[in-house]
């Protein structure tokens, strides 16, 4: 055990909590380029985490009377989140300097957000699992409406706040009955508890279902989606970014250990829910975004598409469900990025990109942005040889194993929908003829250029040497 | 024999020519360049897949050349590639028809010279690395991604309706390949293993085998494509460049030939035998259907294509009589029309690149401008129908003998397509070049060019290569067809 109290800031929670404070005041007391200085800071921060993490993975110390757990499947996840965070981070540094939103502390609202997710994903009780979704809430509450003098930025943020108020409130009442039929807030002896029944009683059931919803509404699946596409397109585009590629990580880690551990003896009465959830939101998804003019729109639909497939692979709930999960959350963190990577480059007559009709001719003034961005949405469409192939590949593999045969036609149908309208967005680059070009300006600092060429090379090259990251999510236990 | 990866080389070779060409800069002086270095890399991929042919053991039915690594740690998915008798000749075509298509298109695509041949060069590798593949995953990430330059080649360079088509064609066919990849999962859950030679033993149950057989079907049918699941193929060749259409007619309907030899017959031999009268009566009707249609065309390239919906019906006929005449047959039938249909598409191509028009009612008389065109169309056109002495006949006469095995109705029914095929044909060919030349815009329409005689003669020459020494062809695939047979027969046997 550790004798010396000092290495308790080892702990990468507590080292990631007192490393944002003493961002804050950084970003206080800095006269100067506060904003550009402090981010530099949470991307370092960040970076140590990550190394925390990583070498944290052997001691049981921060289980905190088992407030918080100890995995691989955890620790995988949370490097996940700080590596979509430090992504986010740089990549929207130009981003905000360029529509004068300087404030300093957004990237520190950002590093409390991800240290809430940290300890989301690790949660390990239902107190603790609360307190860190409010944290991690909190904070995207307040980024949301970062932008004070725009209405659609507040009203995204005001919107955001009471769905999720509401959301929040909803998961207490789940927690309360749980706790009160168990007797228990612990995830352990909860299990413990229930191993000793063979069905559900009523109100543990209905404590599930609000936990469901609650959880839901977190990842976005539908019928609970309702604010994703609205708070996507109100938010500042960097923001959109944050939401898109770091919460949904956390809230999907969340959302598998509480069906796999708490409640892994009562597969069927939680799967019939994640069952719905997930065909309701492949479909919807699929659908819903054909239709969409904005790109956050989009790509807001996008996502409840991506949900949809994670939660298949929760319906299959068996080892190679939580290997499909994490290889797909992946897929989809690095597709994410260099998305928005792109989006928050691109200028159209000086305004920040919004409409995918002003994509239009960008194949002509820009090929490489064009091909890139073709690349992007072929991979998740889910077109081989790129990165997403092998995502939903696995997802499949996963279902079937556990004989989903429905599900994963259902699966497939809706994948072929929802090529469509990535395909759209190929089409308004490359067949749609234009006279006027160059309004599209592409400028994009050198940082970025790095994290988009690392994940492009990320979608691409993912086919040649596919084992190295598919041996670390074979590893994971939950 | 050859100690180096030959199939690996051939597949990326043209690649590694994609590569090169995505750092020229397009510009007016360098886009010769890149059609120089498009050409280049075509070119060599076809000498090294001649190679190929001439080391073949004609003795050996099972794969050669083969390579295999490790490719997925967690399950046995190979990095497996190798040729036999059915494949030889699927590569040998897609390595013949890209080169033509590149000078095809030499002086017709004007816009993004440097994305189309890019395209081209990524379509060849996934077509060859397609055909060559053993491990069924490598074959589908293949199979499903022809789509993308596909897509783009019809999209971007394509006719008036084009974004329609390109759609039709991509979600289309998607459809029927995503069904086929939870089929090939569920192969895997049953046996761990994907190579496509080890899945030959008949390894699932009756039922089983009745979904896998109809999720393959589903992504075969559109691919071929079969009646009813025909309709993108007239969009999309009509739409599609000349060169895009060759490519489409020459090598793409192909995979679905292809895929229901090696996995319908090869893996799914008691589901085959159940649905072989759903085959049949599918292909009769298209074969009877399609050339109705055919006739009734106004538009030259639709009328072919329409014509392609109808050998290939020929084709599912032959594969699914499961017998020797009828898989050689259908093999050739393979070979020749991906020849002739090419071909053909090329023609209207030479036609359309002097008067911007597919109409058959704008041209009329053109032997009299045209006499050399007038021949190899002359030449083409009755491959297509079938007239012994070219390969189109070879084809046809072998499956039909192979039907009297089976069914004599089905032999009536082809016939009748076949004798259907040289009414639209021989239609077709005395209203564009026979009578004069009324159309006063035709009054000053040029032969063929050097570059069109380089691209069109190689063609006939080899559609009558293969319609007077067929043996040169049939040897090399005879023992590999003769495998799949003997499986077939001794799996309906139990």
């Amino acid at each position: 055990m550790l004798n010396n109290i000092y290495n308790i800031f080892f702990i990468p929670e507590i080292f990631l909590a007192c490393s944002s404070f003493v961002c804050l005041l950084f970003g206080l007391f800095l006269k100067k380029n506060a904003f550009r200085q402090t981010s530099n800071l949470a991307v370092f921060v960040l970076l140590l985490t990550i190394l925390l993490v990583y070498y944290d993975r052997e001691s049981n110390f921060a289980n905190y009377k088992s407030l918080f757990s100890h995995s691989s499947f955890i620790n995988f996840f949370k490097i996940l989140a700080l590596l979509g965070s430090i992504a986010s981070v740089i990549i929207s540094k130009d981003y905000f300097l360029g529509i004068k939103l300087k404030n300093f502390e957004i990237p520190i609202l950002f590093l409390f957000s991800t240290l809430g997710m940290m300890l989301m994903i690790a949660s390990n009780n239902l107190m603790s699992m609360y307190l860190a979704i409010e944290l991690q809430s909190l904070s995207l509450y307040v980024a949301a409406a970062i932008k004070r003098d725009s209405i659609s930025s507040a009203e995204s943020g005001v919107k955001y706040f009471i769905l999720g108020a509401l959301s929040s409130g909803i998961l207490l009442y789940g927690f309360s009955l749980i706790y009160g039929f168990t007797g228990s807030m612990n995830f352990d002896d909860i299990s413990f508890y229930l191993s000793k029944y063979d069905n559900l009683n009523l109100g543990l059931i209905f404590g599930l279902v609000f936990v469901m919803v609650g959880l839901a509404f977190k990842v976005s699946a539908v019928p609970f989606h309702m604010w994703t596409p609205d708070v996507y397109e109100g938010a500042p585009n960097s923001i959109t970014g944050f939401f898109a590629i770091v919460p949904k990580i956390a809230a999907v880690a969340l959302i598998y250990r509480f069906c796999l551990v708490p409640f892994e003896n009562f597969y069927l009465e939680w799967s019939q829910i994640i069952l719905f959830l997930s065909i309701a939101s492949m479909f919807l998804g699929a659908i819903a975004a054909i239709a969409q003019s904005n790109i956050k729109r989009l790509l807001a639909y996008s996502s409840i598409g991506h949900i949809g497939y994670i939660l298949i692979a929760l319906v299959a709930a068996n080892d190679d469900g939580i290997k499909a999960a994490s290889i797909y959350m992946f897929s989809y963190m690095i597709m994410n990025v260099a998305i928005f990577a792109i989006l928050l480059s691109l200028k159209v007559k000086n305004e920040y990109l919004i409409n995918i009709s002003d994509l239009k001719g960008l194949s002509k003034s820009n090929p490489i942005v064009s091909l890139s961005i073709s690349i992007i949405m072929l991979s998740m469409a889910g077109i081989p040889p790129f990165i997403g192939f092998f995502g939903k590949f696995y997802i499949f593999i996963a279902a079937i194993e556990q004989e989903l045969y429905v599900l994963s036609v259902l699966g497939v149908l809706a994948s072929v929908i929802s090529a469509f309208y990535y395909l759209r967005i190929i089409k308004i680059m490359y067949f749609d003829e234009t006279k006027s070009e160059g309004i599209i300006n592409f400028q994009i600092s050198f940082q970025s250029k790095i994290i988009l060429s690392l994940s492009l090379f990320l979608i691409i090259c993912f086919i040649f040497y596919p084992s190295l990251l598919i041996n670390i999510s074979a590893s994971l236990t939950i | 024999m050859i100690d180096w990866p030959l199939v690996s080389v051939i597949i990326f070779l043209p690649l590694i020519g994609a590569l090169i060409i995505l750092f020229i800069k397009e510009d007016e002086l360098t886009s010769i360049n890149i059609k120089w270095s498009a050409l280049l890399a075509t070119l060599g991929t076809f000498i090294l897949s001649l190679i190929l042919w001439l080391q073949f053991d004609y003795s050996n039915p099972s794969y050669q050349y083969e390579e295999k690594f490790r490719w997925f740690d967690d399950f046995n998915f190979f990095y497996h590639v190798g040729v036999d008798g059915i494949s030889l000749f699927m590569i040998l075509l897609s390595t013949f028809l890209t080169p033509l298509c590149i000078l095809a298109s030499w002086n017709n695509i004007k816009k993004r010279v440097k994305e189309y041949m890019l395209s081209f060069l990524f379509l060849e590798t996934v077509m060859i690395g397609m055909f060559a593949s053993i491990d069924i995953l490598l074959f589908y990430i293949f199979f499903e991604a022809v789509l993308i330059p596909m897509y783009l080649i019809i999209g971007i360079w394509g006719g008036n309706r084009r974004i329609y088509a390109s759609f039709k064609f991509f979600l289309y066919t998607l459809l029927g390949s995503v069904l086929m990849l939870i089929a090939i999962i569920v192969m895997y859950r049953n046996t761990s293993s994907m190579s496509i030679e080890f899945l030959q033993g008949n390894f699932f149950s009756y039922n089983t085998q009745l979904f896998l057989w109809l999720a393959f079907f589903a992504s075969f049918a559109v691919k071929i494509p079969m009646w009813p699941f025909h309709t993108w193929l007239p969009d999309a060749h009509v739409e599609a460049p000349t060169a895009g259409s060759v490519i489409l007619a020459g090598v793409l309907l192909k995979m679905g030939g292809y895929g229901f030899i090696r996995f319908s017959l090869g893996m799914l031999p008691e589901a085959t035998e159940f649905f072989i009268p759903l085959i049949m009566t599918l292909s009769i009707v298209a074969i009877v259907y399609t050339s109705l249609v055919a006739l009734a065309q106004t538009d030259i390239k639709k009328l072919i294509a329409y014509s392609s919906v109808a050998h290939m019906g020929i084709v599912t006929i032959g594969i699914f009589l499961v017998n020797q005449q009828g898989l050689e047959g259908a093999m050739m039938q393979m070979i020749s029309h991906g020849l002739v249909s090419a071909a053909l598409f090329l023609c209207v191509g030479v036609i359309y690149d002097r008067m911007h028009t597919r109409e058959i009612e704008f041209y009329g008389g053109l032997v009299q401008r045209m006499p050399l065109y007038a021949t190899v169309f002359m030449i083409f056109m009755l491959g297509s129908v079938g007239l012994p002495g070219t390969s189109g006949f070879i084809g046809e006469f072998l499956v039909i003998v192979g039907a009297f095995k089976f069914s004599s109705y089905v032999v009536i029914g082809a016939a009748f397509g076949i004798i259907l095929s040289a009414v639209y044909m021989l239609y077709l060919y005395k209203r564009i070049i026979f009578g004069t030349i009324t159309n006063n815009k035709l009054a000053d329409i040029l032969d063929i060019n050097t570059r069109e005689k380089i691209i069109l003669i190689p063609l006939a020459i080899s559609v009558i290569l293969l319609g007077i020494f067929p043996n040169l062809f049939l040897d090399p695939m005879r023992l590999s067809l003769e495998l799949i047979i003997t499986n077939y027969e001794i799996a309906n046997a139990k």
